[in-house]
C-alpha cells in the first residue's frame, strides 16, 4: 500500500473526504446556497405571515405592482405576491427534484446490483433495457406520459382527483426514466467488487446473493450513487420545470417555478420582469446541484484527480 | 463488421417494434378518443351512434388487436390522416422534418466547431484561469432551463431591442433567404447554448486523457512541437470517445429542439409532436414519436459504427465481445 493511502487510513476516510470537499470552493458555496434556499422555501408560511400576504390569493386591484415594502418583489398578473410564490415554487422544485432523484437511485441501484452481481443472461437483459431507455427521445415520451388520462389507467377516482396528483405523477414518470445512470455505475462497480476476496470469502461462508449484495457490495458503491444522485437532482428540476411550463407538470394554482413562467410568457411584452425571477432561480439551483455533484465526485474518488 | 451492423440493425428494428406497441398503448390512454372528438364537433350524435362509430373504427376491440390492425396498415404505407392538418400523416411530416433538420444540423455544426477547439484549449491549460472560465460557462450552459433561455433571448432581442424575429420560419408571405436566416438565429443560438457545454466538457476530458498517453510523450520526444502533437496525434484519438458521446446525445439534442421549436413557434418535428399530443391528433403523434425514436436508434447505431471506424483496434468481427 502506498504512503498517501496509508496516511489516508490513519486520518480516516471521512476527514479526508471533508477536507477535499471543503477545498472545492464552488461545491461549498453551492451547498451553502442550497441550504439557505431550502430553509427559505420551508419558511414560506412564516414569510407570508410576516408580510401579511397569501401566495394563492388573487387580487386584481394589485396586478403588476413593482417592489414595495408589502411585496418585496412586487406582484404578478393576478396580484399575487411574487416572493411568496417563488418560495412555494422552491418547495415544489426541491421536493420533486430530491424525491425523484432518490427514487431513481433506488431503482437504479437495484437494477445495477442484480445485473452486476448475477451477470450472464440477466445482466445482458437488464443492460439492453438500460441502453434502450437511454436511447429513447426522453422529452417527447415524458410529454405523452404526463398527458395520460389516469382514469384510463384504472386508478381509483379518489387518487385521480387528489389535489397533489400532479406532484406525485411527475415524480413517478421522471423516476421511471431517470434510473439509467445509477444502474450503469452500480453495475460497473458491482462487477469488480464481486471478484474481491472478501466477497469470495463471504460466499464460501455460505452467504446468499441478497446478503452479499446488501452487506458487501452496496457499501462499496455508495459514493458513485451519491454523486450521480446529486447530479440528477439538477436534471430532474430541469425536467419538472419544463413539463410544468408546458402545462403538463404541477398544476396551478400551486406555484412551481416552471408554471410561473407559463403565465409570464404571454406577458413578455408588458411585464418582462415576471419571466426573470423563476427562471433565474431554476438556473441557479440546478447549477448549484451540478457544482455540488462535481465537488463530491472529486472528493470521493481520490484516484480521479481529473476526469 | 457487416455481420455486427446487421445484428444491430435487427436489434434496433426489434426495439422500434416494441416501442411502437408501447407508444400505441400510451396514446390510447390519453384523454379523449376520436369518437369523443366527433361527438364534441357534432352534438346530434347519440350514444348509439357513438357505439356504432366505435365499432366501425374498431375502437371497441382489445388493444392488441387494434395495434395489429394499425401496424398492418402502417406496414402497407397507410398511417392514417392527421386530425389537425386534415391531410395524410405522411404528407404533413416532410416540411416539419426539413425545418428540424435545418435547426439541428446548424446547431450541431456550430456546437462542434466551438466545442473542439475550446475543449482542447481548456485541456492544454488545465487549472488556468481560462480553463476555469470555460468550465463555468459549460456548467452554465448545461444548467440553464432552455425554455427560459429562449424567453430571455426573445425579451432582449425581440422586445427590448427589436432586431430579430421571435417566431416562425419566415415573415408573412414567404420571405427570401436572408429573412429565413434571420428567423433561424435565435432558435439556433438557444439550442447551441444548450448543447455546446456538454460537448466541450467531453472534448476537454478526452483530450486530457489522451495527452497522458505514452505516444504523446514519444511524439514530444522526437521533437514535434505542441501544435503538431495536438493536431496530428491527440486530436484524432480524443475525437473517438467524443464522436460516440455526441451521437449518443442525439436524443437529448432532439428534446432540446422540441422545447426550442415550441418556444419560437418554429414548425419542426418537436413542435409537431407537442402540438399533436396536446391536440389529440393521435395518428400524427404516433407516427412523429415513432419517427423520433427511429432516428435516435439510428444515431446510436451510428455512434457504435463510428467508434469502430475511428479506432482500428476495435473489431466487431468474429465471435468477440462487443464494445460494451
Amino acid at each position: 500500500m502506498s504512503a498517501p493511502a496509508e496516511a489516508a487510513r490513519a486520518r480516516g476516510v471521512w476527514s479526508l473526504f471533508a477536507e477535499r470537499l471543503l477545498a472545492h470552493r464552488l461545491a461549498v458555496g453551492s451547498a451553502v446556497f442550497l441550504a439557505v434556499l431550502g430553509v427559505l422555501a420551508l419558511s414560506a408560511p412564516l414569510i407570508e405571515a410576516l408580510f401579511g400576504v397569501d401566495a394563492n390569493i388573487v387580487d386584481l386591484a394589485k396586478r403588476f405592482q413593482g417592489p414595495s415594502p408589502a411585496h418585496p418583489l412586487g406582484t404578478d398578473e393576478l396580484g399575487r405576491d411574487l416572493l411568496a410564490r417563488l418560495l412555494y415554487g422552491g418547495q415544489v422544485s426541491l421536493f420533486v427534484g430530491i424525491a425523484a432523484a432518490l427514487a431513481s437511485a433506488v431503482i437504479g441501484t437495484l437494477i445495477g446490483l442484480l445485473a452486476g452481481y448475477y451477470g450472464g443472461k440477466l445482466d445482458a437483459l437488464l443492460m439492453r433495457l438500460t441502453d434502450g431507455v437511454i436511447a429513447l427521445p426522453l422529452l417527447p415520451l415524458l410529454i405523452v406520459l404526463a398527458a395520460l388520462d389516469l382514469g384510463k389507467l384504472g386508478l381509483p377516482q379518489a387518487v385521480v382527483d387528489d389535489p397533489n396528483i400532479s406532484l406525485y405523477r411527475i415524480i413517478v414518470i421522471i423516476s421511471l426514466v431517470g434510473w439509467t445512470r445509477v444502474a450503469r455505475l452500480v453495475r460497473a462497480e458491482a462487477l469488480t467488487v464481486r471478484e474481491r476476496e472478501y466477497v469470495l470469502a463471504a460466499t464460501a461462508a455460505g452467504a446468499g446473493g441478497p446478503r452479499i449484495m446488501a452487506v458487501h457490495i452496496l457499501p462499496n458503491v455508495v459514493s458513485p450513487i451519491i454523486v450521480a444522485t446529486t447530479l440528477s437532482v439538477g436534471d430532474v428540476i430541469l425536467l419538472e420545470s419544463v413539463l410544468s411550463f408546458l402545462g403538463l407538470g404541477i398544476q396551478p394554482p400551486t406555484a412551481s417555478w416552471g408554471n410561473m413562467l407559463t403565465g409570464a410568457q404571454e406577458l413578455i411584452w408588458s411585464a418582462p420582469e415576471l419571466a426573470f425571477y423563476p427562471g433565474m432561480l431554476i438556473f441557479v439551483t440546478v447549477i448549484a446541484f451540478n457544482f455540488l455533484g462535481d465537488g463530491l465526485q472529486d472528493a470521493m474518488d481520490p484516484r480521479a484527480v481529473e476526469r | 463488421m457487416t455481420r455486427y451492423v446487421c445484428g444491430r440493425l435487427v436489434e434496433s428494428a426489434l426495439v422500434l417494434a416494441i416501442m411502437s406497441f408501447v407508444i400505441y398503448g400510451l396514446i390510447g390512454l390519453m384523454p379523449g378518443d376520436p369518437i369523443d372528438l366527433m361527438i364534441q364537433s357534432d352534438p346530434r350524435l347519440t350514444p348509439a351512434d357513438a357505439a356504432r362509430l366505435r365499432a366501425v373504427y374498431g375502437l371497441d376491440k382489445p388493444l392488441v388487436e387494434r395495434y395489429l390492425n394499425w401496424a398492418t396498415a402502417a406496414l402497407a404505407g397507410d398511417f392514417g390522416n392527421s386530425r389537425l392538418y386534415a391531410r395524410p400523416v405522411l404528407d404533413v411530416m416532410p416540411g416539419f422534418l426539413l425545418n428540424t433538420l435545418n435547426l439541428m444540423g446548424l446547431t450541431f455544426l456550430i456546437s462542434v466547431a466551438l466545442a473542439v477547439p475550446v475543449g482542447i484549449y481548456a485541456a492544454l491549460r488545465q487549472h488556468s484561469p481560462g480553463d476555469y472560465v470555460i468550465n463555468l460557462a459549460c456548467f452554465a450552459g448545461i444548467s440553464v432551463p432552455i425554455f427560459w433561455l429562449a424567453l430571455m433571448l426573445i425579451i432582449v432581442f425581440s422586445v427590448l431591442f427589436p432586431i430579430l424575429p421571435a417566431s416562425g420560419v419566415s415573415s408573412v408571405g414567404g420571405g427570401d433567404l436572408l429573412d429565413r436566416a434571420r428567423h433561424l438565429v435565435l432558435p439556433v443560438v438557444t439550442l447551441t447554448i444548450f448543447s455546446v457545454g456538454s460537448y466541450t466538457r467531453f472534448m476537454r476530458a478526452a483530450t486530457i486523457e489522451v495527452m497522458r498517453q505514452d505516444y504523446i510523450r514519444t511524439a514530444y520526444a522526437k521533437g514535434a512541437g505542441t501544435r503538431t502533437v495536438v493536431i496530428r496525434h491527440a486530436l484524432r484519438n480524443a475525437l473517438i470517445p467524443v464522436v460516440t458521446i455526441v451521437a449518443l446525445s442525439f436524443g437529448s439534442l432532439f428534446s432540446g429542439a422540441l422545447i426550442t421549436e415550441t418556444m419560437f413557434a418554429y414548425p419542426g418535428m418537436g413542435k409537431l409532436i407537442f402540438d399533436s399530443v396536446m391536440g389529440n391528433d393521435f395518428n400524427m403523434a404516433l407516427v412523429a414519436l415513432m419517427f423520433a425514436t427511429l432516428v435516435t436508434l439510428l444515431a446510436n447505431l451510428a455512434a457504435d459504427i463510428a467508434y469502430a471506424w475511428l479506432d482500428p483496434r476495435i473489431s466487431y468481427g468474429g465471435g468477440g465481445a462487443g464494445p460494451r
